[in-house]
């Protein structure tokens, strides 16, 4: 039986927990797991990597690329001492980027955003998600993980853990970090996202939606139509076709019709709430939980709410 | 003299229903267009040449069908027009990038510009992918690059923020929006583009190693609850907390 290879997320040498997900993916194509850890000290966070339930063996990879992302320098150090077999990642956007590199390097096949996996049967959404294609496997591929859909793996494991060290050319240089002009949380990194759309009237009302944002710990998004009208929107808030697309476990909508490919960017959301004073709106199809309101109505009374129930 | 390649891809219009017939995606009644990002990366590729110099090669690979979007680019400006001809069938990630990073080699790129994601796929592999293939770095989901005879500069998304990136040629540049609204044709470019001639790339036929079983449509999500009215907000929070568990 072949060997299943995980290559864990790890931002700044600290694990993330969506990597519980993709061990749990990988169970199902095999159980000679092993796992890699990246990072420039990986240790800790291969200490805990080695704890998931399921995992035969722990890679730490040291090397000193891995301090910012360059795919080239990091696809070199992981595909040096990879094991031969099919390798989950990911589907975060550096995930994927890398996974593309990593697969050409292995001679495999890339498969993106992988929501179901039975046998040698692989389920990734196309056309954004409006429908699903099922791969079949004649050979190793390398895949990212959707998160959010698979059930995180158990801890309770004592898996063995190797250091290895290599040291890979860095290809691009980072002139200098433009911060953001807020401390706020990105919609691509986000388990929560209010967005706002045209309906939001100004770009000033968008406060409203920062003050629930803060008190759920959410990121704020937008429809292109918001990002279009306004410049204080930047583009980096747009989720959609032309935007980003999320997947979180809660995606709420305020002033956003449910443009197709609005829907494009956030269909997959766990669960999505509507708030929109035209009840015929067609993100209303597509909410969980809708309510049918103008948002100057609304918001405060979800402001409050949710300050009594989180503080 | 650079030789510029962008990568564009014809996709189903972003507004088409896609239906599930004998359990493959039905695309014979779909609207074709060039791929959103992909109109970006023509549009940076052309900024490229106009502040350095160069050729632009537009390459795509597909059925005949995709000749329209090469026309179309060629309306807007670029110097050639390029494609690998395959017929209609799946072809998989690794075929494609195979034969695009060949097709690239003989073309001389020596730098090229893609879409982030194509529509239709939504994966954003082609451009690392073929960056692999060839040896070259690349870098994804660049927002705006400051053009240099043999490096860029690049603005790129990072956790952090905006990472302000250096990279020298040759390298692979995945496009996102950002550097301006790509550029319409005028009437003397589309006059031209009618008799442009399309170059049939020669490249080695690569076989990937997955074939798809068929698709189907996503599982219909149980119809959710409305309410109407403002008052109803504490009841949706309450659902939210215990039947949703989400916050
Ligand atoms: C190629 C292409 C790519 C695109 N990519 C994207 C993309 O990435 N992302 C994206 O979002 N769109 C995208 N679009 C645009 C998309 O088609 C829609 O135009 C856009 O999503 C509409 O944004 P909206 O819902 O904010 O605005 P509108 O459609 O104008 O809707 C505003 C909504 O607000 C409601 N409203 C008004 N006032 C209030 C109030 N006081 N309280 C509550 N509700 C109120 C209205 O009832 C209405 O439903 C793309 C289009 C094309 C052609
Ligand atoms: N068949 C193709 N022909 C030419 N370019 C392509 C092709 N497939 C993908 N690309 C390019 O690669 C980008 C990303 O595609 P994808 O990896 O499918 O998301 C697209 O936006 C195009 O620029």
């Amino acid at each position: 039986m072949s060997e299943i290879i995980i290559l864990a997320e790890v931002i700044n040498n600290t694990l993330k927990e969506s990597t519980a997900e993709i061990v749990s993916a990988a169970s199902s194509l095999g159980d000679s797991l092993t796992l890699i850890v990246p990072g420039t000290s990986p240790e800790s966070a291969a200490g805990i990597a080695s704890t998931y339930e399921g995992i035969r063996s722990v890679i730490a990879l040291q090397d000193d690329c891995f301090a910012n992302f360059d795919s080239a320098a990091w696809c070199e150090a992981i595909s040096s001492i990879a094991p031969e077999g099919h390798l989950l990642t990911s589907s975060s956007a550096i995930g994927k980027e890398l996974a593309a590199r990593l697969a050409v390097s292995r001679n495999s096949t890339i498969i993106q955003d992988v929501i179901k996996i039975d046998g040698q049967n692989i389920t990734h959404p196309i056309y954004s998600g409006k429908a699903h294609q099922t791969v079949v496997l004649n050979g190793p591929s390398v895949m990212t993980i959707r998160s959010n859909i698979f059930k995180p793996t158990g801890k309770g494991g004592n898996a063995s853990i190797s250091n290895v060290n290599t040291s890979s050319n860095l290809r691009a240089s980072l002139k200098e970090m433009v911060a953001k002009a807020s401390e706020r949380l990105d919609v691509s990194e986000a388990d929560i996202i209010i967005s706002g759309g045209r309906g939001m009237g100004s770009p000033s009302n968008f406060d409203k939606l920062y003050g629930i944002a803060d008190k759920l710990g959410a990121a704020v998004g937008a429809s292109r139509a918001a990002v279009d009208t306004w410049d204080e929107i930047p583009h980096s808030m747009q989720v959609g076709q032309t935007g980003k697309t999320v997947n979180p476990s809660l995606y709420i909508a305020v002033g956003i019709s449910g443009a197709i490919q609005h829907l494009a960017g956030m269909r997959t959301s766990k669960y999505i709430v509507a708030i929109n004073k035209d009840g015929t709106a067609p993100i209303f199809r597509h909410a969980d939980y809708g309510i049918i309101a103008t948002w100057e109505e609304a918001l405060p009374i979800l402001e409050q709410e949710l300050g009594a129930l989180l503080g | 003299m650079v030789e510029i390649v962008v990568l564009i891809k014809q996709v189903p219009d972003t507004n088409a229903k896609i239906e599930i017939k004998d359990g493959k995606a039905d695309l014979s009644m779909i609207k074709w267009i060039t791929s959103p990002y992909d109109e970006y990366a023509l549009e940076i590729a052309l900024q490229h040449k106009e502040a350095i110099g160069g050729t632009v090669t537009a390459l795509t690979l597909g059925p005949a069908r995709c000749d329209k979007i090469l026309k179309d680019a060629k309306a807007l400006g670029v110097d050639n027009i390029a494609r690998i001809d395959v017929d209609e069938d799946y072809l998989d990630s690794f075929s494609v990038q195979s034969m695009l990073a060949q097709a690239c080699k003989s073309l001389g790129a020596g730098m090229i510009y893609c879409g982030k994601a194509a529509a239709d796929t939504n994966a954003g592999s082609t451009g690392p992918g073929v960056a692999e293939k060839l040896g070259w770095p690349s870098i994804a989901n660049v927002t705006h690059v400051d053009f240099g005879e043999s490096s860029l500069e690049l603005m790129q998304p990072s956790s952090e923020g905006q990472a302000k990136m250096e990279v020298n040629l040759p390298v692979v540049v995945t496009c996102d929006k950002g550097m301006g609204e790509p550029r319409r044709a005028n009437v003397k470019g589309i006059m031209m583009a009618k008799r442009a001639i399309v170059d049939l790339m020669d490249v080695e036929n690569v076989e990937g190693n997955t074939s798809v079983l068929g698709h189907a449509s996503p599982p219909a999500k149980p119809p959710g609850k409305s309410f109407e009215g403002s008052e109803h907000v504490p009841t949706v929070v309450k659902l939210l907390r215990d039947e949703a568990n989400v916050i």
